[in-house]
């Protein structure tokens, strides 16, 4: 069994509530950090763990915090990213279902450490139930002194309240979030000055994802060091993954990155392989915006060595035969599904989420949809998959925010590695609306590249 | 698009003021434009949609110009700009959804309600959308209930009679 920090007690009866969370030892990185620890100090360890951010970008969280401008009178703010909506990632819903104080904790904890006075935990809209669920644990942790004036008579307040979004996916991009909770249509923002310079009402401010803040948790229990040495490399510590798609048990797993990549898949203790004895087709490793794979470039590199489930591992490769850890949604696909279809509906929604700012991407992500419903329902040309390949070319790089990347990455890699299925659905305009092409070669064991001796 | 006609005098209770000003108490005195989000979504728990003039009304509360109410409540997919049936159901169409038969059951609701997507059945108590990732992949195919958001997990066309059946009951 892999060591559990954030997981560790979600199965215990009453988690959710104070009294038992603070049984279990919940609050106690709270005091940890008012009673002995200087703001810097606990900038100094989340930087010594190595966490990287969990919201997708993968950008080291300690660093970011060290970015915060800090000018005299100027209010500063710590905005939790709660907007949890790229297709195939539901582990924030889960985390701040189960184990809201998890979350809490970390932003206490995480408030102090940059001197916020104020922190917002902004949810997607959606998530009615988890919101009222967090207000629920806010009043409660409130209740007990661990929110308010003077916690626990340190001398430092914090009011912590919830945002509801109103249903917007480009609202994860953390300018965009900053502009919806100003009021105001999800825009993202052009950068630089940077949120740490000028973020929320143009004041300095971090902005975190939900499992960023709670890992910060088990970071000041154990200390930085700790944490750094679960993990391999520079993926340090557990990451929570969202496994979806024909699994036999789909669900939150969190794991010790570095875990193969097959192990995740087929073990028992995690998905127990792929549903109704089918085999595995393809997987997106990192929510829908990265790079989807064949079944075989998902278990191994190209030159035969076992794939991990680490930031290195996945984009091992790059994006020729690699992708990306992202926010840690594993979907898989098994043999009976369609590439086709499943790009179409990709990009249909990035389609619906672009906020129409950047011409690239508001009449890129539309085109890419026309061409592919085309081509899943068999009108498609030959010419249309070079025609969506210059059309994923010209979004890539060119937005303000990387939503274009986002909306253009899913389409490069299903050309990239299922040209022939989108071949076959245009040659075979009938067959391919009563059948599927089936696994063909995807799923071919690679061999081990040959060691060649030096000489 | 917002059409002038569906001008519909509205009212808001006291009850949903004294909401509007707790909620205006979470931001800096001169940043109360950051209730917008919030006080619609109030708006459409109450009205179960949100009308021109309810939005008219949220920009005088909030001393802000109307059109600052209007570009928000179009921006977001959440804000229903035309009258929704008592329950509003809510698919996932997303991909891992579809994975696992999401598109099977909005057929399903299309034939079982009687209507296409986005009318409201002549009763007045149904309508449904196919709506984009709601964040719970791996249990789909999923569908939630405005104005209260509860959720729907692992649905099948028989889970689904059930749950028209139960709410008709209600």
């Amino acid at each position: 069994m892999s060591r559990k920090l954030l997981l560790e007690h979600i199965n215990v009866p009453g988690i959710n509530t104070l009294e038992v969370y603070r049984q279990k030892g919940g609050y106690r990185a709270v005091e940890k950090a008012l009673k002995t620890l200087t703001p810097e100090e606990i900038v100094e360890e989340v930087k010594k763990s190595g966490l990287r951010g969990r919201g997708g970008a993968g950008f080291p969280t300690g660093m970011k915090w060290s970015f915060l401008a800090k000018p005299e009178g100027v209010a500063r703010y710590l905005v939790c990213n709660a907007d949890e909506s790229e297709p195939g990632t539901f582990k924030d819903r889960y985390l701040m279902t189960y184990i809201p104080h998890a979350l809490i904790e970390g932003m206490i904890v995480s408030s102090f450490a940059l001197g916020a006075k104020v922190s917002y935990i902004y949810v997607r809209g959606e998530m009615m139930p988890q919101i009222r669920i967090l207000e629920k644990a806010i009043a409660e942790a409130k209740a007990a002194g661990w929110l308010g004036k003077n916690i626990l008579g340190s001398g430092y307040d914090l009011e912590l309240y919830v945002q509801p979004g109103g249903g917007a996916y480009i609202c994860g991009e953390e300018t965009a979030l900053l502009e919806s909770l100003e009021g105001k249509r999800g825009n993202p923002r052009i950068k630089p000055p940077f949120p740490a310079i000028a973020g929320l009402y143009g004041c300095p401010t971090v902005v975190n994802n939900v499992e960023s803040i709670a890992a910060v948790v088990p970071i000041i229990n154990d200390g930085g060091e700790e944490y750094a040495k679960i993990g391999i490399g520079r993926s340090t510590g557990t990451k929570l993954i969202s496994a979806s798609g024909n699994l036999v048990k789909p669900g939150v797993y969190e794991i010790e990155l570095g875990l193969p990549v097959e192990e995740f898949i087929y073990s028992d203790e995690y998905c127990g392989g792929i549903a109704n004895g089918k085999r595995l087709k393809a997987t997106v490793a990192g929510g829908s915006s990265v790079p989807i794979l064949p079944a075989n470039l998902t278990l191994k590199y190209a030159n035969g060595e076992p794939r991990l489930m680490s930031y290195e591992s996945l984009s091992e490769g790059g994006f020729a035969t690699g992708t990306m850890m992202g926010s840690g949604g594993f979907i898989a696909f098994d043999e009976d599904q369609c590439i086709v279809r499943n790009t179409w509906n990709f990009a249909r929604f990035y389609h619906h989420e672009s906020c129409g700012q950047c011409s690239p991407c508001r009449e890129g992500t539309g085109w890419m949809e026309k061409v592919l419903h085309k081509i899943e329902h068999g009108y498609g040309t030959m010419s249309d998959v070079d025609l969506l390949w210059d059309i994923q070319r010209k979004i890539e790089g060119n937005t303000i925010c990387p939503l274009g990347d986002a909306a253009a990455w899913p389409v490069a890699s299903a050309i990239r590695h299922f040209r022939d299925e989108f071949e076959w659905h245009i040659k075979e305009p009938v067959k391919s609306q009563q059948q599927n092409y089936g696994l063909a070669n995807y799923a071919n064991p690679i061999e081990k590249a040959p060691v060649t001796e030096e000489k | 698009m917002l059409k002038v006609e569906e001008q519909t005098p509205v009212v808001f209770s006291s009850e949903l003021l004294a909401k509007f000003d707790d909620v205006i108490t979470r931001y800096p005195a001169d940043k109360s434009k950051s209730a917008l989000l919030p006080l619609l979504h109030l708006v459409q728990a109450e009205f179960l949609w949100v009308s021109t003039s309810a939005m008219d009304k949220v920009a005088e509360y909030l001393k802000i110009q109307p059109i600052e109410v209007y570009e928000v409540a179009t921006f977001y997919s959440m804000y229903f700009l035309k009258p929704q049936g008592k329950y509003a159901l809510e698919v996932c169409r997303t991909g891992p959804c579809c994975l696992v038969g999401a598109e099977k059951i909005l057929d399903h609701l299309e034939s079982k309600l009687g209507v296409k997507e986005g009318e409201v059945t002549t009763d007045g108590l149904f309508s449904f959308r196919g709506v984009e990732c709601l964040a719970a992949c791996g249990f789909g195919p999923v569908l939630q209930i405005s104005p209260e958001y509860t959720f729907y997990e692992n649905l099948t066309t028989e889970s689904v009679d059930k749950l028209i059946e139960d709410l008709k009951n209600k």
